[in-house]
């Protein structure tokens, strides 16, 4: 493929932060691959969405909160950031909980958007 | 058509390696071209030349060493994630070699398909 | 689209969000335990027969075979070896696997 070739890459995020490493090394890779100039899109579904979760202290686990990371994914030009919209309403929550602006996206969306991708990721 | 494949788990606990691994033969047989196999979060434990199965099951780390050697297979493990559990050039099987990230988003832009496999 | 799910429909929710997802006409291959959804009388059976109408579905037969349930598949439901994988994921544009 020729030099400065743009591919769509989409991470679909169904995990929950901190019980495994998934969410973190997801987000590496993330950030890897906007560095690369790529279309980035990024899906939370399932558990996924507690990624986005306000309010994450993690002192007393002794981890490193990681939340931050989501906000300052902006200034590296990822701005594509779906969430789907029955998995944030099946666990309580709302945009409001959330600590990033997102778009809340159907099912059916979410399936039409992951169809138009080049290379889908999940970890 | 050129492949790249993704492991996410390291070796015996999970069937991702072996799954991974058959899919790469099977595809190397049809004549298709594995541009590149990438090893991240656990799965950079499938590089550890410390592994030793016991005689009777197959052995998963020489099993992917011969594979590379075979067909010239590009073998990449992810420094971060390796560092981290303790993989380094000092235990690092033949045909494997440690590099960035980016090897797995340039195998993503360059290949057809981008194939993973986890837990 | 090719959707690939690893995992037993009674112990993780990787099919069920698959399915929920997936557009119609795509293709969903089931590998390692996620073949059991694919043998008669499992706990996802009915859901995934009501699939076989939108969706292609396969299982990977050495898995099947591996689990002692190579003689109980669904009816609807193709059995592929490591080479079909290969053609499947050859086939479709682009590939999710439901970790």
């Amino acid at each position: 493929m020729s030099e400065g070739a743009i591919k769509k890459f989409m991470f679909v995020n169904r995990k929950a932060p901190y019980g495994t490493i998934y969410a973190l090394e997801s987000l590496e890779v993330v950030l890897i691959t906007a560095a690369f100039d790529q279309d980035v899109s990024l899906v939370f579904m399932d558990d996924g969405i507690f990624q986005l979760k306000k309010g994450q202290q993690t002192k007393g686990i002794e981890n490193k909160n990681f939340s931050p990371t989501y906000r300052a994914l902006d200034g590296y030009d990822i701005e594509k950031l779906y969430v789907e919209a029955e998995a944030l309403t099946a666990r309580g929550l709302t945009e409001d909980d959330l600590l990033v602006d997102v778009t809340v996206m159907s099912r059916a969306e979410l399936g039409k958007l992951m169809d138009e991708m080049d290379v889908v990721l999940s970890f | 058509m050129k492949f790249a494949v993704t492991i996410n788990e390291g070796p015996y606990q999970h069937q991702a390696s072996d799954s991974a691994y058959l899919f790469c033969r099977a595809a190397l047989e049809k004549g298709h071209e594995i541009r590149r196999v990438f090893f991240y979060n656990d799965g950079v434990n499938n590089a550890s030349s410390l592994t030793e199965p016991p005689q009777d099951d197959r052995n998963i780390v020489t099993r992917w060493s011969k594979l590379a050697e075979d067909h010239k297979l590009d073998l990449v493990v992810c420094v971060a994630a390796a560092l981290r559990r303790g993989i380094r050039d000092e235990n690092l099987a033949p045909g494997f070699r440690i590099s960035g990230l980016g090897q797995l988003v340039e195998a993503g832009i360059e290949a057809d398909r981008l194939v993973t496999f986890g837990d | 689209m090719l959707h690939i799910v690893n995992k037993s429909p009674a112990e993780r929710n990787a099919l069920e969000s698959c399915l929920r997802v997936a557009q119609d006409g795509a293709a969903i291959l089931l590998i390692e335990d996620a073949v059991y959804a694919a043998t008669r009388g499992n706990t996802a059976e009915n859901h995934l027969r009501d699939a076989l109408s939108r969706f292609k579905i396969y299982a990977l037969a050495p898995d099947l075979e591996a689990r002692g349930m190579g003689d109980r598949v669904m009816a609807g439901v193709a059995t592929v070896d490591y080479g079909g994988f290969v053609d499947l994921v050859a086939e479709h544009k682009n590939c999710q696997s439901w970790l």
